[in-house]
Parts: C-alpha cells; sequence; structure tokens
C-alpha cells in the first residue's frame, strides 16, 4: 500500500493525465459528476454521490455507431469507430463498481456487444472507499463493503492522505506511474477507515432491507399485486430514475440525417416512457402503473431470474434521492419485499 | 473489429411482389449476388432503410432456398411505408439472423403438422411450412387452415394454389371473413372454422396471427384436446437491437429477440401478460 | 402531528364522508419525514397516510389533468403558488373548474431535500420552523440551519400567500415572510455581456440528461403529444446529438410556456443536475411586464393574456426586441 499525500494529489493525478485520459468526480456549474482531469478541473473526490453514474464510460448516454452513404439506389456503411486509447477512471464508488459487472452480464454475453466491450478493456478503474455512507445508500444489502471496494486499485481517503492499494497487473503500473508522488504506508490508517465505514454502514436504516420476496419463482405473484398501482400513483412518467441509475442499461437506436448521409446513434431510453414500447398499431404497456412495475420487476426479479439470481441494483440511492415525487425502489423494496400477503 | 451484430450488411432488393393491397413480398441478395445469411424457419431479421428506420421482419422464405431471402412485409407504419415504395435495385441494410426457430429437426419431426394463420401471420409460416415440403418424408401429415379478411388479402395465394395443395398427405383450408363475389370456397372467422374441422388434436400445432385470432383459436383448439405443450406461437414486439441487450421486447424473463419469437404456449403461461 | 396538518385530515374526512367529494388529492407518508409523495385518497380509513409537511413540495396541479377525466368531484389542497397553475389550467381548459374542492393550503416555504444534504442534514425525522431557523430532528441528532438555506429558491422569492382560487381555506399562520426580488437574479443575467450569458447557459444545460422530469411535472406542459417526442416531427430525441440540441429543448420549452408559466418553479426543484431552468422562464415574464404590463399567469381563470391577443397599441416588435436585449 502507499499513500500520496492531499497536497501532492493533483500533481499525481496530472501525472496520470499525461499518459492517457482521467475521468474522476468534477464539480461544474454546482453538481459533480465524471469529467476529464485538466489543470482547470474543480477535482471533488469527497463528493460521495456524482449526479450521474459511472456507467457512462462504457454505456455511453448517446453514440454514433455508424454512417450510412446515400447515392442513388445504392448504400455505402461506414464503420466509424476507432480502437479506444486506455484510460483510467479514479473515485468510483463501491456501488458504481458493482454496476460494472452487472451492465456486464448484458452486454458481454453472446453475441457481445462489441462497442462495450472496447470501451471495458481499455479502462483501468481506480474504486474509492466511502467515508461517510448516507442514508439513502443500501449498497450493504446487495452485499457490497463500500468500505473497501475492488477495482484495478482501491483508494481510501482520510483528511491527510490518500491511500492506494493494487489489486490487479493494470493497477499496478498506475500506482508506479505516480511512485515519485507517494511514499509506502503500512495500513494501519486503512484500516481505522474501514472500520469506521462498516460501523456507519451497519447502523444505516436500509443496510439489512428484507429482499426475500423477490425471488424468480414468485415472478406472476409479485406481477399481479394490485399494490403496484399504489406505489406507481404519484409517477411523472419522466427518466430520471433511469438517467441516474448505474444499471439501467435499455437503449434506444435511431437515426438523423446529415448533409453528407444518415447517422446511425444508440442513446439511453427508459421504460418508464410513454413509446418505449409503441409500435405502429399497438403498445404492450399503455399505463404508467405497468411501466412502473417493468422497471422494479426487471430489477428485482425478471434480471435474478436471467443472471443467478443477481439483483439488477446496486443500493447507491440516487433514486432515491432524485426522484421528483420521491417514488423509488426503496418504497417498493419495503412495501413488497418482506411481506407474505396482500 | 469483428463479430458484428449491431453493424448490418447490404442487401439488393431483387424482386418485389405484390400479394394483397397491403402486403408486397421482397427478395433480397447480398452485394455479391448470393444469399445474405442462413437462418432457420421462423427466425428474424432487422430491415433498415438507413434515414427512415429499422425494424424487425420474420424470413419468409424457407432456408432451403439457398440463392435468396424473402420478406413479406404489410404496409402499417413508417418504415414499411417506405419500404413499400422501394423499387428493385433499391439496396437496403440487413442484419441477423436473430431469434429462436421453430422445432424443425426437434419437436416437429415425425410429427403431423397443423399450421393456422391470419392474415400476415402466414409470413413466418411459409418459412416453415416450405422447409416441411422441402423434407417431406421427415413430417406427418400436413394441415394448413388460413383466413384473412377477404380473398385479395390471402398471402401467397398464387404458391398455396399452385404448389402446397398438390403435396401428398397435405390438406389446405382457406377462408375468408365475409362473403365476398368471386370467392366459392369457406367463409367465417379461423377460429369457428378451425373448431367446424374437428381437428385432430394429436397433430402439433403452430399459430401465427393478429392477438385476438390466436387468442380465440387456442381456445378452440384447448376444446378440441389440443395440449398447450404442442401448440406454437410467435410473439411480436417493440426491437431495437434485436440481440436481448435494449431492453424493448423484454417480458418477465424472456426476451422476445432472443428467445422468441417462437413460444410454446405453455411457455407464454409463465410468462407475464405484456405482449 | 402537527395542529395544520390535523385540520387538512380533518377536513378532507368531512368531504369524503358526507360525499361531497369522491377523492382527495394531498401527500402520503414515505418511509422518513422528508419523503413525501402526491397521493390520492378515496376513504377517510385511508387518510391514515395523509401528511403535510414542509417537504410537501409538490404541485398538485399537474396530476388534476388526469384526474378531471375520472367520474365525481375532486377535492384539492393546493399551495399559494399551486393555485395561479390552478387557475391557468382552468383558462386553457386542460381541468373544467366545477370538478374541483380547492383547498387553500398555510404554506411558509417548501425544505429542499438538496440543499440539506448538502448541509449535512440527512435522516430527517421531524423539523419545525422558528423564526428564521429550520430545527431539525434527524438520526443522527438535531441540527439547526437558517431558513433562507434551507428553503426551495422558488421560496425565497415567494409570490405571497394569497390564494388565486379556492372553496376552502386551511390557514392557522397568517404571517407573511419576508421575500426576496423574484427578478433580481433576471436582473443579473441581463448584466452579463452576450457571451457570459451564453456560456453560462451552456454550462449549465450541457448538464442536462434529457430526463425530461422538467417537461412532465411543468403544469404548463400538458400537451398530449409532446413536439419531442413526436417521431413525425423530426425533432424528437432522447439524446441530445450536441449542445446545440439541450439548449433547443429548453429554449423552445420556455418559449411554449411564456404568457403561460405561472412560476411555479417545480422545473428547477425537480432536475436532477440542479440547473435554474426557472429563469428562462421568468425572463419572459420580466419582458412581458414591461412590454406589456404587469401581468401574472393564473391570477385569474378568465381573459385574455398579452401574448394570445393583439391591439393596434402594442409595443413595436422592433422596440420591444431593443427593450428586452
Amino acid at each position: 500500500m502507499i499513500k500520496i499525500s492531499r497536497d501532492k494529489l493533483n500533481g499525481a493525478l496530472a501525472k496520470i493525465a499525461r499518459s492517457c485520459d482521467l475521468f474522476l468526480p468534477v464539480k461544474k456549474a454546482g453538481e459533480v459528476n465524471y469529467g476529464k482531469f485538466d489543470e482547470n478541473a474543480e477535482v471533488s473526490l469527497d463528493t460521495l454521490k456524482t449526479v450521474k453514474s459511472a456507467k457512462d464510460f462504457f454505456f455511453p448516454q448517446s453514440e454514433t455507431m455508424m454512417k450510412f452513404k446515400l447515392s442513388g439506389k445504392n448504400i455505402e456503411i461506414e464503420d466509424i469507430r476507432k480502437q479506444p486509447e486506455p484510460f483510467v477512471i479514479f473515485g468510483v464508488r463501491g456501488c458504481d463498481y458493482r454496476s460494472f459487472s452487472i451492465l456486464d452480464n448484458v452486454f458481454l454475453q453472446e453475441p457481445v456487444d462489441t462497442f462495450y466491450k472496447a470501451r471495458r478493456d481499455a479502462a483501468t478503474i481506480v474504486t474509492l472507499a466511502c467515508n461517510k455512507p448516507e442514508t439513502s445508500c443500501f449498497c450493504k444489502a446487495f452485499g457490497i463493503d463500500a468500505a473497501e471496494p475492488q477495482g484495478d486499485a482501491t483508494g481510501w481517503l482520510d483528511e491527510k492522505y490518500l491511500y492506494l492499494n493494487a489489486n490487479t497487473e493494470k493497477g499496478e503500473k498506475l500506482l508506479e506511474t505516480v511512485g515519485e508522488f507517494s511514499q509506502p504506508d503500512d495500513g494501519k490508517a486503512v484500516e481505522e477507515l474501514k472500520k469506521t465505514t462498516r460501523e456507519i454502514t451497519a447502523k444505516l436504516p436500509y443496510s439489512n432491507i428484507d429482499l426475500s420476496r423477490f425471488k424468480p419463482e414468485n415472478l406472476n405473484e409479485l406481477f399481479n399485486l394490485p399494490v403496484w398501482n399504489e406505489l406507481s400513483e404519484a409517477c411523472l412518467g419522466c427518466g430520471t430514475c433511469t438517467f441516474v441509475c448505474p444499471t439501467c442499461q435499455c437503449f434506444d437506436i435511431r437515426e438523423f440525417k446529415t448533409d453528407t448521409g444518415v447517422n446511425r446513434f444508440r442513446c439511453w431510453d427508459s421504460c418508464m416512457y410513454s413509446d418505449f414500447t409503441q409500435m405502429a398499431a399497438a403498445n404492450s404497456r399503455t399505463t404508467q402503473m405497468q411501466r412502473y412495475r417493468q422497471r422494479f420487476m426487471h430489477k428485482l426479479v425478471y434480471y435474478p431470474s436471467q443472471y443467478g439470481g443477481t439483483y439488477s441494483c446496486v443500493g447507491c440511492g440516487r433514486c432515491v434521492n432524485k426522484c421528483p415525487q420521491h417514488l423509488n425502489i426503496l418504497k417498493v423494496i419495503k412495501k413488497i419485499g418482506g411481506r407474505k400477503d396482500d | 473489429m469483428t463479430n458484428e451484430n449491431l453493424i448490418p450488411r447490404i442487401g439488393v432488393i431483387t424482386d418485389i411482389r405484390r400479394d394483397t393491397p397491403d402486403v408486397k413480398t421482397f427478395r433480397v441478395v447480398g452485394t455479391d449476388g448470393k444469399k445474405l445469411f442462413e437462418h432457420l424457419p421462423g427466425q428474424c431479421a432487422m430491415v433498415s432503410v438507413p434515414g427512415v428506420g429499422e425494424c424487425m421482419f420474420s424470413i419468409t422464405s424457407s432456408p432451403t432456398n439457398t440463392e435468396y431471402m424473402e420478406f413479406s412485409i404489410k404496409k402499417c407504419g413508417c418504415v414499411t411505408e417506405v419500404i413499400h415504395s422501394l423499387e428493385p435495385g433499391q439496396q437496403i441494410t440487413v442484419r441477423g439472423p436473430y431469434g429462436k426457430n421453430f422445432p424443425v429437426e426437434g419437436d416437429f419431426k415425425g410429427k403431423d403438422l397443423l399450421f393456422i394463420a391470419g392474415g400476415i401471420g402466414l409470413a413466418p409460416l411459409r418459412s416453415v411450412i416450405n422447409y416441411v415440403r422441402h423434407y417431406r418424408k421427415n413430417y406427418g401429415k400436413v394441415v394448413v387452415v388460413y383466413g384473412s379478411r377477404s380473398k385479395d388479402d390471402l398471402v401467397d395465394i398464387e404458391e398455396i394454389k399452385n404448389e402446397w395443395i398438390n403435396e401428398p398427405d397435405f390438406q389446405v383450408y382457406l377462408t375468408i371473413d365475409r362473403p365476398q363475389e368471386g370467392w366459392d370456397g369457406h367463409v367465417g372467422f379461423v377460429p369457428a372454422y378451425v373448431k367446424e374441422l374437428g381437428l385432430d388434436p394429436t397433430m402439433t400445432a403452430v399459430l401465427c396471427g393478429p392477438p385476438i385470432m390466436i387468442k380465440f383459436t387456442l381456445q378452440g383448439l384447448l376444446e378440441l384436446g389440443f395440449k398447450k405443450e404442442r401448440v406454437y406461437t410467435t410473439l411480436e414486439l417493440r426491437m431495437k437491437c434485436g440481440i436481448g441487450k435494449c431492453g424493448r421486447c423484454n417480458v418477465g424473463d424472456k426476451f422476445v429477440c432472443k428467445d422468441g419469437p417462437v413460444f410454446r404456449m405453455d411457455e407464454l403461461d409463465e410468462l407475464p401478460p405484456e405482449y | 402531528m402537527s395542529e395544520l396538518e390535523n385540520k387538512l385530515i380533518e377536513k378532507a374526512k368531512i368531504l369524503l364522508e358526507n360525499g361531497e367529494v369522491k377523492r382527495v388529492v394531498g401527500w402520503k407518508k414515505g418511509e422518513f419525514y422528508h419523503d413525501p409523495s402526491p397521493a390520492t385518497f378515496e376513504t377517510a380509513d385511508g387518510l391514515k397516510e395523509f401528511v403535510y409537511n414542509d417537504f410537501c413540495g409538490a404541485n398538485l396541479s399537474k396530476y388534476l389533468i388526469d384526474i378531471n377525466k375520472k367520474e365525481g368531484k375532486t377535492a384539492v389542497f393546493l399551495k399559494p403558488c399551486d393555485t395561479y397553475s390552478f387557475n391557468q389550467l382552468v383558462k386553457e381548459h386542460r381541468i373544467d373548474r366545477e370538478n374541483f374542492y380547492v383547498i387553500g393550503t398555510e404554506c411558509h416555504g417548501k425544505l429542499d431535500n438538496r440543499k440539506l444534504l448538502a448541509a449535512g442534514v440527512d435522516g430527517v425525522t421531524d423539523e419545525k420552523y422558528v423564526g428564521d431557523e429550520v430545527k431539525f430532528s434527524t438520526i443522527y441528532g438535531d441540527k439547526t440551519l437558517k431558513k433562507g438555506e434551507a428553503i426551495l429558491e422558488r421560496c425565497l422569492t415567494c409570490k405571497g400567500k394569497k390564494f388565486m382560487v379556492s372553496d376552502d381555506t386551511v390557514v392557522i399562520d397568517e404571517t407573511e415572510d419576508e421575500v426576496s426580488d423574484r427578478f433580481s437574479k433576471v436582473a443579473e443575467l441581463e448584466k452579463m455581456t452576450a457571451d457570459e450569458r451564453f456560456k453560462f447557459w451552456q454550462s449549465q444545460l450541457s448538464k442536462c440528461i434529457r430526463c425530461n422530469a422538467c417537461r412532465n411535472v411543468c403544469p404548463a406542459c400538458s400537451c398530449v403529444k409532446c413536439v419531442f417526442d413526436n417521431p413525425q416531427s423530426g425533432i424528437a430525441a432522447k439524446a441530445n446529438d450536441d449542445a446545440f440540441e439541450e439548449q433547443l429543448f429548453h429554449v423552445i420549452r420556455a418559449f411554449h410556456v411564456s404568457g403561460r408559466c405561472t412560476d411555479c418553479g417545480e422545473c428547477s426543484r425537480v432536475c436532477p443536475q440542479s440547473i435554474p431552468l426557472h429563469l428562462l422562464n421568468r425572463k419572459f415574464i420580466k419582458d412581458i411586464d414591461s412590454l406589456y404590463g404587469e401581468f401574472k399567469a393564473g391570477e385569474v381563470a378568465e381573459g385574455k393574456t398579452p401574448l394570445t391577443q393583439f391591439d393596434t397599441d402594442d409595443v413595436d416588435p422592433n422596440a420591444a426586441a431593443d427593450a428586452i436585449k
């Protein structure tokens, strides 16, 4: 384990950024999101939750997939992709780090999504332990340890130092890069930090939320619960929960015309939107209740049924903080999770 | 970059046949004049006109056709409207094949087969029926019940009249919804006709057509003694990626593009009713 | 439970029990004190879940568009600023006045969860306004904040405690709150050079994730099918292709609600990226005031509005353009 004192941190980050693109939580126009490091960036590693999750790095909100050139009756397809250059993501919390494996299940299973895979392979991920998880955090319910996230390297911050430990070869290499700014550490301070975080986490009100009823074999029973009407009643049908969620992975494929042809792009989509399942003559989900139910059934029942019981939620609590009307997955779990009747 | 699932190939429309007032069948080959890719009966492909949109269509031609693929497409939305306006020689994009096929080499083998279709629902069945005709000795007797709004809305009627009815041990029953001049065949809806025919419930059945037809035909079949485990159908939902990732065609723990479009009726019973 | 909440429940109970209304629209308890959600109550028994506290910021008017189609009369609790939206919806024939029983509901400013989290107030279990302070009980202990640091931006520039429409009111504490000038932030923006202003909005709007929360919560965005959702419009988009597009969405929306926006501030309250969207609308309001005389959308439910009528004394378009530059 090594440590870098806070006053040398900027130098260390700048060193990394000289060898490849470095992304980390940056404050811009009042909010902290992942952004590219440069000397003017207002780095904010102490922020617990970025507004958007870290999924953008592998599954960007919008990406052009290919271009078409049209002439007469002929079409030419241009594959515009370039092999992504290696890059570093710094400061990924335990919840967001787990979300990558949830996205991997979808995008890397056969047939592999090569757009996603190329970026996934190019990344070095440095995680950051949480110091003070807040009330809306419930990662522990999904077996995530906010005190010791994995990744290529793991970081811990206290008032004076950033402590770093490499977990993979990529991580070792990164630590070598910042060698001149660091000194060895005995790991004692980190043990204290871990202890404190685990104590806080254990006391959080939703750390032990009961998920027992969300099982694949209860699919139809849960689907048919009348309580979905009540739970979804105030839903505005916006996409906030979906877009701040680190595991939501639905997308749309669309095209737009340019001066020289047609660009086909994909972009995030939300099952909360009324046109998500709209076909020329029919729509399989016509009410907001159905759309609301789909989102939570997918995270808590359908996804686990497809991927060996893993829930498609990491307890980051972004939806808890951001839903305009305070609807969220916690309310769904609390209402349905442990209860046997309804 | 290899193994591209989302980047399509270029297809050339070599022939267009008008089947009904709102259905046309498009013959497609690659730019090298050869068939674009192999598929199995019931599988689908994403066809697009760049600048307009991309849609999932069932591949209507049989895999045994080694020269080209065909798509029978009904005009019902923005994309299909443009497709209908295309002329031979026009290039389009095609990617696939996607989805699970009919078990022509599995459960269907050696069985008596009953095909029931309504309207454009014949499109996916045509692929499997012609496959069965090609490997005729691998299957038992074949019964086709096909109905449409009018005699002008029967898709592939030429092939049915000229080829199918001449097959050995192959019965074809046609019906139209309302009486019409020049039609001396059966008149009435498919579900009622199926019951009238008193079909042998030991047959393996395949249903394809509008949801309402499927619902009532299935009811009729169950009354006749058919078992859900021996009745197949295909689902159609909005799709974008075709490879089980975009989330659009998700029903319960299945994706129609990947786990379907072919489902057995008993499998559908396990899914929430969102299709 | 507060005296005010008790009174509201009592009122709702009577209306439901004597059959005067078929349902009551209010707020129901969340998991905590700080997360109530809008809800409909159809029975007196259901009112056990009813809550009214300083976290009930949601403007319930928007829900009335759908509820208007339901059979029977609906009672709705509206805060003073929400009554403007109600009137505006009546004026635009989105809802019918006679379908609703409006209960004007006391409000002394609503709390902003995000400001609280940023100030370290997390896990609120109770709260009280005392003078210019807010005293919180939380699962981590007691905290006190200055009210000005805890309430929603829109409440700092409150339009007043008067109800623009009501069949009944529940107000215990009638004191007016101190407010600052609604247009001071707009004036600040106006003082910027065009380049500075462009930069300001570019950096704000580039945070937009196109979640549509601002549009979906907006009572003025009552189109059955939004132009941005309509594939036939040619501008339907779920993502911003470039920086220009994200500005296009918000600027078009601001244009579309100009003269109709009641300045309820819901757009800024719900934006996950805290973009001060209300400032776009407020600029339009300020310009309309200066060009056509003071006008508050939703003050009344009848009559014409500055942008939906023309007379020969109207300001000359060129002069107007110069005046608001």
